[in-house]
């Protein structure tokens, strides 16, 4: 068996065939967020107010599954993945990751998921293996084990190995993003949480990207939640494809039923046909957020 | 047991990680390093003069007591503000480089977390502190016949305690304000040492004054450390100032931890570990 659906932590959710094995990866019920924000409109005197970001969201994931999350800017995509990242409490609702409950348990889940998000994220004067170093002792492992681990895992996600002990900021954004799913993918996770993981990089790279994490759902038991505002990368590495409209989400369904639904050739005739707006049009309203 | 044990050796690696990532920064930052220890020896000697410039002005001092003291008062301040930044670059440099949701999200205590900050803090900011210490005794020749260096170093470790219980609830400032916690943290420093008799005997404070010395570790620090280093006091000698730095060191690291903890759980409420996106 593969390290990473071998190394998950043991805990009496993963266990498979027992009655467990039914447990989804992911459940959110009726999940709701807000921030409190600065409303300056009103001249002079600001007016704080509260603003749903995410407003009573539901949806459950199976194991192994990969499920896309649509959303423009602002949509809720990063407070959704955020929140199952035991980085956000709620304002509502609940949320379970292999039947723990996310914000009264969030210990054991951060054993169980890992992250990667738009931004790589890592200390830019320290070198790839030493990013990795430091992030795989938070989760026990030992300089014995990522001696051998950590240039065998940059050598999968495709990293040149004679740049590994160049400084994060010497290297290019797609080598960063690939140093980014080897973080992730060396503390074993068996829910993964890709928040626009190949946003800002060149085709090769969001190419070779994609590739990899085909590869491991290929072969590996690991659950994907993928948040995109990319629309072929949904339609060809989910299984499901959710459409999160102002923090609304509006339906997860396969891809096929998706178009069939709405009556649309593409995924993102589908997604104008929810929304009644168009991808290109929406302005962008998450830099207002907090 | 096992479990346990099991869960122990993984928060030990992690305890391991911290001090090791800050040994990487140190090696990486090591010119800058090097920059900021030379403004230290400036900033020290401009107070470290004084005592020979009111001897120059017509004033009757002991110069080599009075500029001991002076040196002791600013290596303490040097010390404290090595573990308070370290400490509050707990946040506030996780959060500049955007690894902090990363570190908040791994299944690392946070007490271990914080204490690895802490444990490094305190072996950096004790070497740092020591060559400080030398390299201005030698420029002013310092004479120190009955120094007990052993007492001043048990002071100064049983001192930090209190100091990592300090510098926890002050690292959780740049969670709250990301623009302006870290200078508050310094801010928490001068008030911390201006109660304490730095440079000065605390009696000669305003009596309200006094009463927040009583409550201060630096005033035991400061107090122990020059009676071992100008009389030779013995470490037995000393527990007029070790029994409450221990009582404060006992009160401090639970009450670092809470506030901590109170600071993370606000940030998660409001959005406020994320840099961007």
């Amino acid at each position: 068996m593969s390290r990473i659906a071998s190394a998950s932590p043991s805990t009496r959710h993963l266990e498979p065939g027992g009655p467990e094995a039914r447990t989804p990866a992911v459940e959110v019920t009726d999940l709701r967020k807000e921030f409190i924000r600065r409303d300056r409109r009103t001249g002079r005197r600001s007016h704080k107010r509260r603003v749903a970001v995410l407003k009573d969201v539901s949806f459950r994931i199976e194991r192994g599954e990969c499920v896309a999350i649509l959303g423009q800017n602002g949509s809720g995509k990063s407070t959704l993945v955020r929140l199952l990242s035991t980085l956000l409490l709620n304002d509502g609702g609940s949320a379970r990751v292999f039947d723990y409950d996310v914000f009264t348990e969030p210990r054991p889940i951060r054993r169980l998921v890992n992250r990667v998000s738009v931004e790589a994220s890592f200390f830019k004067k320290m070198s790839s293996v030493e990013n990795l170093s430091y992030a795989a002792r938070f989760y026990g492992m030992t300089a014995r084990e990522t001696r051998a681990r950590i240039p065998e895992i940059l050598e999968r996600v495709g990293f040149p190995l004679d740049r590994r002990g160049d400084s994060m900021e010497d290297l290019s954004r797609g080598m960063q993003q690939k140093v980014a799913l080897a973080r992730a993918l060396l503390t074993s996770p068996v829910l993964l949480l890709l928040d626009e993981p190949t946003t800002g990089l060149d085709p090769r790279s969001k190419l070779e990207v994609q590739g990899f994490i085909r590869e491991l759902r290929a072969d590996h038991d690991v659950t994907i939640l993928l948040c995109t505002h990319d629309l072929d990368e949904a339609e060809l590495l989910a299984d499901r494809v959710g459409i999160l409209d102002r923090g609304e989400l509006l339906v997860l369904e396969p891809p096929d039923e998706l178009r069939r639904r709405y009556h649309a050739a593409t995924v993102e005739e589908a997604f104008f046909a929810a929304t009644g707006r168009s991808f290109e049009l929406e302005s962008d309203v998450e830099g207002g957020r907090p | 047991m096992r479990g346990l044990s099991a869960g122990m050796r993984t928060e030990l690696i992690g305890l391991g990680g911290i001090i090791e990532r800050n040994a990487y920064l140190v090696r990486r930052y090591a010119l800058w390093e090097l920059a900021f220890f030379l403004w230290t020896i400036a900033n020290t000697l401009t107070i470290v003069f004084i005592a020979e410039g009111v001897e120059a002005s017509g004033g009757v001092l002991d110069v080599n007591r009075q500029t001991t003291v002076l040196l002791i008062g600013a290596v303490i301040w040097a010390y404290l503000g090595i573990i308070f930044e370290i400490l509050t670059e707990t946040v506030a440099w996780e959060r500049w480089e955007g690894t902090i949701e990363y570190t908040f999200m791994a299944p690392l205590s946070r007490t271990v977390h914080l204490m690895g900050m802490g444990v490094f803090a305190v072996v950096y900011g004790v070497v740092r502190a020591a060559l400080l210490f030398g390299a201005i005794a030698l420029w002013f020749n310092l004479e120190m016949p009955e120094a007990n260096f052993l007492s001043a170093l048990v002071v100064l470790a049983v001192a930090s305690i209190s100091f990592i219980g300090i510098g926890m609830m002050t690292a959780v400032l740049p969670l709250i304000s990301p623009e302006k916690g870290t200078q508050l943290g310094f801010i928490a420093q001068g008030m911390l040492l201006v109660v304490s008799g730095i440079y000065y005997s605390v009696e000669v404070l305003p009596q309200p004054m006094q009463w927040l010395a009583v409550i201060s570790p630096a005033t035991y620090a400061l107090e122990g450390i020059r009676d071992a280093i100008l009389e030779g006091a013995a470490i037995t000698t000393l527990w007029s100032q070790l029994a409450p730095l221990i009582v404060i060191g006992a009160i401090s690291i639970p009450l670092g931890l809470i506030v901590f903890r109170h600071g993370e759980r606000y940030a998660k409420q409001h959005g406020k570990l994320k840099r961007s996106g």
